[in-house]
């Protein structure tokens, strides 16, 4: 399949008076046209600055970005100018944010604030917006939508403002769906009715999506690939079933033991990540995570890890100097590890 | 040790039909009642010394009203709520305050629920010094230096603002304050749900270690399914003010009787694709009801995929229908339609 969006080698930094903080340091990844990706990690990991990099909405200052491409339909998004810029985003790429209550303006009607969307974009008249407005509604799965296009925020549920949210995003048939923690406001029954209409967009519509999340049990049902980012990096990435039956990377490994999980058996205790992340404006030397890593070497002091495909797994990489060593009995050793 | 640790015989709180109305009014100076928000509805049930009883439901439930009902940060509207005995609702200010030491809480939000203008010592050293606990400064500071490394953090972290702390460690504050005076009952009102994965998982340990080691007795408010199963010994599922159910940890999660509870249970994603591609899922429709104005009959009707015309008109009782698996529906049970 086609790559749609190359990002290479971003970052973007934040530029305080005192210090800088590296929120996203060198990120690598691609999506396919068509392809469901997870961009995962905690707060503070830069999953959202990666976002905002990619709209062109990193507000600056204090924050800039330093270095690295965007190649987006065979456009660099970092060199474009701000009308090109604005043309693409809402038009070719749709973003959906956590917080649907105050990411809708208050006091426009749902109507109007999908409307105005769909009359900048596709050049439409104010009826035209409308009836488009009506039929996403519709697709987004709010019954009555003609109805209700007269109604204000207030007037929806947390639920069904996520699904006016998408609707917005999808108002001008983008090829891009970025997804910044879109259930996480949201109730268990909630969440999956709005996990499943992303899902049934992607399918159906042949949207490509990026779904950033802290939810590893969101990623399993919802995704194609996935992508582990920890302080600023990606330091593990590859297709969904692999990176669950055989984390590489002490992170994804601790954070997949770390979670209770429904399905399996009540075990007495859970086994936590010691610690907590690194302070983005003071890094350590070489890996992030050593500090918390339990099996840590000499290396991982000096040398920041690259992210390496493993000798075993289609297009599975990790960013680990000792990834060989935490692989399951079956993994090969891979020559990355051992010459130093 | 032969006796259990849980004495089912002497609850250490008994709710018995406790509702908390909140009164909707308008108009600025007449504050006139045009209608009340049924937060809780008749809920009965009990908490067992030594016991962590999981208290699930989505938000507008009324599991945190309820919580605040229990430890009287709330008045309930009516029912009565039995600690140790004692009813709480009969108890004046200072009883209450006396009461106090031996019920606690530890809240959501490790941001909001500390005094930005304490030190960590004092905001831990607070309940003791309001309570009598120890005979002077010297002996106050030692205790909050313990208390400190009974949470896993420094003790000389006291002299530090919360500002200087991360998440999970102004959470073990939290913690270390709802210790302080050595009580037999805490409300956890979703103790982990702001923190992160991977610091979720050590504040989770810290509160089974803390049980074990103080024999407390849990309350813990949730919404997260997982973590609940995970340390619950029994779960109750609130939907709307009312119970639907309540039952032993493993038979709730494994024969889930009530609807409502296999809706909520399917839509937990499980962390491992293989699975979820095998797991069934129930994908509920629509939205909680307005509390304002409660569906009749059983509430979850509206959302109910096994609704029939009798469930919009009769409200069905909360009844035993297998060894303390306690299920409010009409279609459950021996006598089920």
């Amino acid at each position: 399949m086609a790559t749609l969006l190359q990002v290479d080698n971003l970052k973007t930094h934040f530029f305080t008076r005192n210090t800088v903080v590296k929120a996203v340091d060198g990120v690598t990844f691609d999506i396919d046209e068509g392809e469901a990706l997870a961009l995962v990690g905690e707060s503070g990991c830069g999953k959202s600055v990666t976002a905002l990099s990619i709209m062109g909405l990193i507000p600056s200052p204090p924050g800039r970005i330093i270095d690295g491409r965007v190649t987006f339909m065979g456009q660099d998004l970092l060199q474009v100018d701000e009308p090109t810029m604005r043309s693409i985003r809402g038009n070719r790429i749709g973003m959906v944010f956590q917080e649907p209550m105050t990411s809708l303006n208050p006091v426009l009607t749902i109507g109007r604030q999908i409307a105005e969307v769909v009359e900048e974009h596709l050049k439409v008249g104010k009826a035209g917006g409308m009836d488009r407005a009506a039929e996403l509604l519709d697709l987004v799965g709010i019954s009555d939508a003609r109805k209700r296009l007269k109604d204000y925020p207030h007037q929806f549920s947390g639920g069904m403002r996520q699904r006016v949210m998408i609707a917005m995003a999808l108002s001008c048939n983008p090829r891009l769906l970025i997804a910044d923690e879109p259930t996480t406001a949201l109730d268990v029954t909630i969440q999956a009715q709005v996990l499943e209409l992303i899902r049934k967009v992607q399918r159906e519509l042949g949207v490509s999506v990026i779904i950033i999340t802290h939810n590893l049990g969101v990623v399993a049902r919802y995704v194609d690939r996935i992508n582990v980012m920890y302080a600023g990096r990606i330091v593990e990435r590859g297709a969904l079933k692999e990176i669950f039956k055989d984390p590489r990377h002490p992170y994804t490994e601790g954070l997949l033991a770390s979670v209770p999980r429904l399905d399996r058996p009540k075990g007495s205790r859970l086994i936590p990540i010691d610690g907590m992340p690194p302070d983005l404006s003071a890094l350590p030397e070489g890996c992030a995570f050593r500090e918390r890593c339990t099996y840590a070497v000499e290396r991982c002091e000096r040398d920041i890890p690259e992210v390496l495909p493993i000798s075993d797994g289609a297009g599975h990489q990790v960013a680990c100097w000792v990834a060989d060593q935490n692989a399951d009995a079956s993994g090969q050793p891979m020559g990355a590890a051992t010459d130093d | 040790m032969t006796e259990p640790t849980t004495d089912q015989a002497h609850p250490l709180v008994q709710i018995s039909n406790v509702t908390k109305y909140f009164p909707v009014t308008s108009g600025l100076i007449l504050q006139r009642k045009v209608g009340e928000v049924r937060a809780v509805d008749d809920v009965s049930f009990t908490i067992n010394r030594g016991e962590t009883l999981g208290l699930v439901g989505e938000s507008g439930s009324g599991k945190s009203t309820l919580g605040r009902c229990i430890v009287q940060l709330h008045k309930q509207t009516a029912g009565g709520i039995q600690f140790d005995g004692v009813e709480l609702n009969t108890l004046g200010d200072k009883e209450m305050r006396v009461m106090r030491r031996r019920i606690n809480m530890i809240f959501q939000d490790p941001y909001s629920s500390l005094s930005p203008r304490m030190t960590a010592g004092g905001i831990i050293g607070e309940p003791i010094t309001i309570h009598h606990l120890a005979e002077n400064d010297a002996a106050r500071r030692e205790r909050v230096a313990e208390l400190l490394h009974i949470v896993g953090l420094n003790p000389y972290m006291a002299d530090r603002y919360p500002h200087e702390f991360s998440g999970g460690q102004r959470q073990r504050i939290g913690i270390a304050r709802a210790i302080a005076a050595a009580p037999d009952f805490i409300v956890a009102d979703e103790p982990v749900s702001a923190l992160d994965v991977s610091i979720q998982a050590q504040v989770i340990n810290l509160m089974q270690d803390l049980q074990e080691r103080f024999n407390l007795t849990y309350l813990l408010i949730a919404h997260d399914l997982s973590v609940v199963r995970h340390i619950s010994d029994r779960v109750a599922v609130m939907y709307l003010g009312k119970l639907m159910e309540l039952a032993p940890c493993d038979d709730l999660y494994e024969t889930p009787l009530h609807p409502y509870t296999k809706a909520l249970l399917s839509a937990v994603p499980v962390p491992d694709p293989e699975v979820e591609e095998q797991r069934e899922h129930i994908v509920l429709q629509g939205d909680i009801p307005s509390p304002l104005s409660p569906p009749s009959g059983c509430v979850f009707h509206t959302r109910c995929p096994m609704a029939v015309d009798e469930c919009r008109v009769t409200v069905p009782e909360f009844k035993e229908v297998a060894p303390n698996h306690m299920v409010a529906c009409l279609r459950v049970g021996p006598d089920a339609i």
